[in-house]
């Protein structure tokens, strides 16, 4: 099989009932260039991408490798012509090792003992792409950066010549975004092509040699790299100019909503994941809590809403100290989360998208009466958010399922801001929204904060963080090393105190609040 | 030139694929057992008609097929309930068995301190409770110890076909029956009425019948169901949405129990009027309705239907096996053809299958 030099889909058609996911689509890609694919939620990118790893077949149109007409009625078929996928939700074993997982997808592998060819092959690619990865290390062990590593070497073993990545930096920390873009870049350099979807234009615009821009299942343009600016690229997604700005009104701080004090929490493994941490939220406050991911945020979270037990210290909401916290509990303290893992928490997604619309909620007696369901007020509901939001579903009956994933988040987040909490906990909530849905819901949140609702707001993304928070908190190892007001905030600071270098003198530094309006 | 044969997962499937699959599953399963037919030298069309027209095709047949239907509708309905949590209880048998026992001591025992005209009442109510007993520790084990229910459920039912052995051979073991290992019969008040010239006893069907469309509402209209369906769907988001795992179970364990007891209720007080051998109280409803719940793609209200086509198979079998001449088994192995090329159906909806020709 001669190496993948041009690739061309032409006049991809594919509908799902009555939508229209790809119109009558074209791009081309040669060796050596990485296309960006860009679009708003539910444009029809992930749906091209299907169609081209042979997930899905099209409707009607074709497409073309080195001149020659293919049909690919199944992953390995593209495979086969040198194709490979990395999935936005990995597809590795947990409990198996990076080398076993590699050569279960190996097929060169022989029968018996198999991880003895797949190895070597798997470190002569380490080195030639410095894909830096223990073999022998468990799926469970590893970061998501890490993981995505293991899923590349597993393409390029394959023997893939064109690389696609659904969004594959939203599960990523900056640092590791940049530890991909680097092997990306050297990629392209030995000849090989990729198609980078995300919606952090940033990101496009300084690794991508040309890019395409999806608007509602059609091609709305082509550009050069040479002829793009962000604005620019923003106008072609969305059709109209964005406004990156947000007004963030001064307000006042009221009572104390959430107090957590010296609160102690296991991970998964039994390590201990939070220590002694300390911190309280007011009305009409965003509290920020940065850091990279795995210091402990995600069991922060989740011990406040109370689906991870704690080992020690107290979680205080309104006054009220929760002994025995559960979810049900939680919520109906007026508790909302956004959880991080949105397609493993937040929805049933095979249940209708109206039913979705109230999980959590479904006890409420706005949504029900005595044991039966109110399902006219839980539709209007549903509506409700659909059009807030600008949730892109056909009917607020079809299952949930069949959501882009920028949707699927929509959904959660529309359902959980629409339940009208005092607090707010949230998840890196902008994960996967393109630009416009990403100022929408930025913007939400500080409406929440002018009402006086108390958010919790956990991101690795610091200029979100910079732009909505009243004060950040930074989590190293499971500690809270610092808390900084606004103000205070700053780029270097707030980047050393992630990485443990930067910890006591922060801290008491920024104890005190500042005179706010 | 090579061909191979490749199976890969399905990602969607066109609205009507489900109803020709299962067509098809139903037809695969039938031309197996006409294979088996054939192997037997029998005709297999005269004999897959034979079983239908045994059930369907007269009064008589369809009379016993609705007889049938009874156990069958309430045992299935109930399982449609724990199978869409993915609890997978395999211990109908052993709950009928319990709801036997239970209303057959209110039966045997109870006749003199309770009003005649409640004896009936009391019965269902106390074999309702049988069953849901019999059922309940399962939960508690699954969800305390983590011992997996297909066990525990599945070791139920020998123990509790066992107290019933022990019962009729031992302390209940009846005085009139002529040395038989029966309890007495039932007095009179305490047996359900039949309609006339058949072994239908309208009570229990009525039963069954609203049980179904309760269930149905249940599951698609409440506060309850809803919570079932998330838990069915992801557990994950179950937990998330402060769905506790124990309750909804808990629950669904009562009613399938408590239904399978009162199948057992019926078999007792409707047909046999005394407790005898487990074979003989239940000939394997508690299995058979296993299929029931899995043919009506866990609707409750589907199970209606279903039990009427399983329980056509139970009688048309019976039908065959006298006028053919063939073994006793033989409407076992159907079921089993039958529910082996059902569960193969459903693996097609989300796999397709294709061969593959190499150049
Ligand atoms: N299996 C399916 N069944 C029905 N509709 C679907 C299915 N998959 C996708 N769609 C619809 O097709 C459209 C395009 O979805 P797609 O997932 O390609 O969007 P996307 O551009 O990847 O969006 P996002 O940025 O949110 O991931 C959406 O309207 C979606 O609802
Ligand atoms: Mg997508």
């Amino acid at each position: 099989m001669s190496r993948l030099k041009r690739l061309e889909m032409r006049d991809i058609t594919k509908k799902f009932g009555d939508v229209i996911a790809n119109k009558s689509i074209s791009l081309y890609l040669e060796a050596g260039e990485i296309l960006g694919l860009l679009g708003e939620n539910g444009a029809g990118k992930s749906t091209l991408m299907n169609i081209l790893y042979g997930l899905y077949r099209p409707d009607s149109g074709s497409i073309i490798i080195n001149g020659k007409a293919v049909v690919f009625r199944s992953p390995s078929d593209a495979i086969g012509h040198g194709i490979g996928m990395i999935h936005q939700h990995f597809k590795l074993i947990e409990n198996h090792t990076v080398l076993e997982n590699i050569a279960l997808a190996y097929r060169a592998a022989p029968f018996f003992f198999p991880t003895g060819k797949a190895g070597r092959r798997l470190s002569s690619f380490k080195e030639a792409y410095g894909l830096e990865v223990n073999p022998d290390a468990y799926i469970w062990q590893l970061s998501a950066g890490e993981q995505q590593r293991v899923e590349i070497l597993k393409t390029l073993l394959l023997g893939a010549d064109l690389l696609i990545l659904d969004e594959p930096t939203s599960v990523l920390t900056p640092q590791e975004s940049q530890g991909l873009f680097t092997i990306l870049k050297k990629l392209a350099k030995e000849g090989h092509s990729i198609i980078f979807i995300s919606h952090k234009l940033e990101e496009v615009l300084s690794i991508c040699t040309r890019v395409t821009v999806l608007r509602d299942g059609e091609v709305v343009g082509t550009r050069e790299r040479q002829e793009l600016d962000k604005r620019e690229l923003a106008r072609m997604m969305v059709g109209r100019e964005i406004d990156f700005e947000l007004s963030r009104s001064e307000c006042d701080k009221g009572p104390e909503v959430l107090k957590v004090k010296g609160l102690n929490v296991k991970g998964d493994r039994g390590e201990n994941s939070v220590n002694g941490v300390d911190f309280e939220i007011h009305e009409g406050e965003i509290f920020g809590v940065a850091g990279v991911s795995g210091n402990g945020q995600q069991e922060l979270v989740e011990a406040i809403t109370g689906l991870r037990p704690i080992e020690g210290g107290q979680v205080t909401l309104r006054g009220k100290e929760i002994s025995k916290p559960s979810p049900s509990i939680i919520s109906r303290l007026g508790v909302s989360h956004i959880p991080e893992e949105r397609i493993k928490y937040g929805t049933a997604p095979g249940l209708p998208f109206y039913e979705n619309c109230v999980l959590k909620q479904h006890t409420r007696p706005s949504f029900a009466r005595r044991l039966l369901l109110d399902f006219s007020s839980i539709k209007r509901q549903a509506k409700q958010i659909m059009i807030r939001y600008d949730i892109r579903v056909p009917s607020i009956n079809v299952p949930v399922k069949t959501l882009s994933g920028g949707n699927i988040q929509k959904l959660i987040l529309g359902r959980e801001i629409s339940a009208g909490p005092s607090l707010l906990v949230a998840s890196h909530p902008t994960y996967g929204l393109d630009v416009a849905a990403t100022q929408y819901i930025r913007d939400q949140i500080l409406k929440l904060r002018e009402k006086g609702v108390a958010v919790l707001l956990v991101s690795e993304d610091l200029e979100e963080l910079f732009q909505l928070c009243d004060r950040i908190s930074v989590m190293f190892k499971g500690h809270m090393v610092g808390i900084v007001p606004r103000g205070a905030f700053d780029l270097e600071k707030i980047g050393l105190m992630m990485t443990g270098l930067a910890e006591a003198p922060l801290l008491e530094e920024c104890n005190g609040y500042p005179d706010q309006g | 030139m090579g061909i191979r044969i490749k199976v890969e997962p399905r990602i969607s499937h066109p609205p009507i694929l489900p109803l020709t699959i299962l067509v098809i599953s139903l037809s695969m399963g039938f031309l197996g057992i006409g294979v088996l037919f054939a192997f037997y030298g029998i005709n297999p069309f005269a004999a897959i008609w034979k079983i239908f027209s045994g059930s369907f095709g007269s009064l008589y047949g369809l009379s016993e097929t609705m007889t049938k239907a009874i156990p069958l509708i309430l045992i299935g309905a109930g399982l449609t309930l724990v199978f869409r949590a993915k609890f997978w209880n395999i211990g109908a048998e052993g709950q009928l068995l319990l709801g036997a026992i239970f209303s057959g001591y209110v039966g045997l025992n109870l006749g003199s301190l309770i009003p005649s005209f409640f004896t009936v009442p009391v019965m269902f109510m106390a074999g309702f409770i049988g069953g849901a007993l019999w059922a309940l520790p399962t939960v508690i084990l699954r969800t305390k110890f983590n011992v997996n229910e297909v066990i525990s459920t599945l070791m139920l039912n020998y123990i509790a076909a066992e107290i019933l052995n022990f019962l009729i051979t031992g302390p209940w073991k009846g005085k009139t029956q002529m040395g038989f290992p029966y309890t007495d019969d039932l007095p009179h008040h305490a047996t359900l009425t039949l309609i006339p010239g058949t072994r239908i006893h309208i009570v229990t069907l009525v039963v069954a019948l609203l049980s179904a469309l309760i269930l149905y509402v249940l599951v698609y209209y409440t506060k309850f169901g809803y919570e079932l369906r998330v838990t069915g769907d992801n557990p994950h988001a179950a937990r998330y949405a402060g769905i506790n795992f124990m309750k909804i179970t808990m629950t669904m364990m009562t009613i399938s129990g408590g239904l399978a007891g009162v199948a057992g209720v019926g078999e007792l007080a409707g047909i046999h009027h005394h407790l005898s051998y487990p074979s003989s109280i239940s000939s394997g409803y508690g299995y058979t309705a296993i299929i029931v719940a899995w043919l009506a793609k866990l609707n409750p209200l589907m199970a209606i239907f279903s039990g009427i086509f399983f329980a056509g198979i139970l009688v048309g079998g019976d039908a065959i096996q006298i006028s053919l001449g063939l073994p006793s088994a033989t409407v076992q192995i159907f079921n089993g053809i039958l529910l082996f090329s059902l569960i193969m159906g459903d693996y097609f909806l989300t796999h397709r299958v294709r061969v593959v020709v190499q150049a």
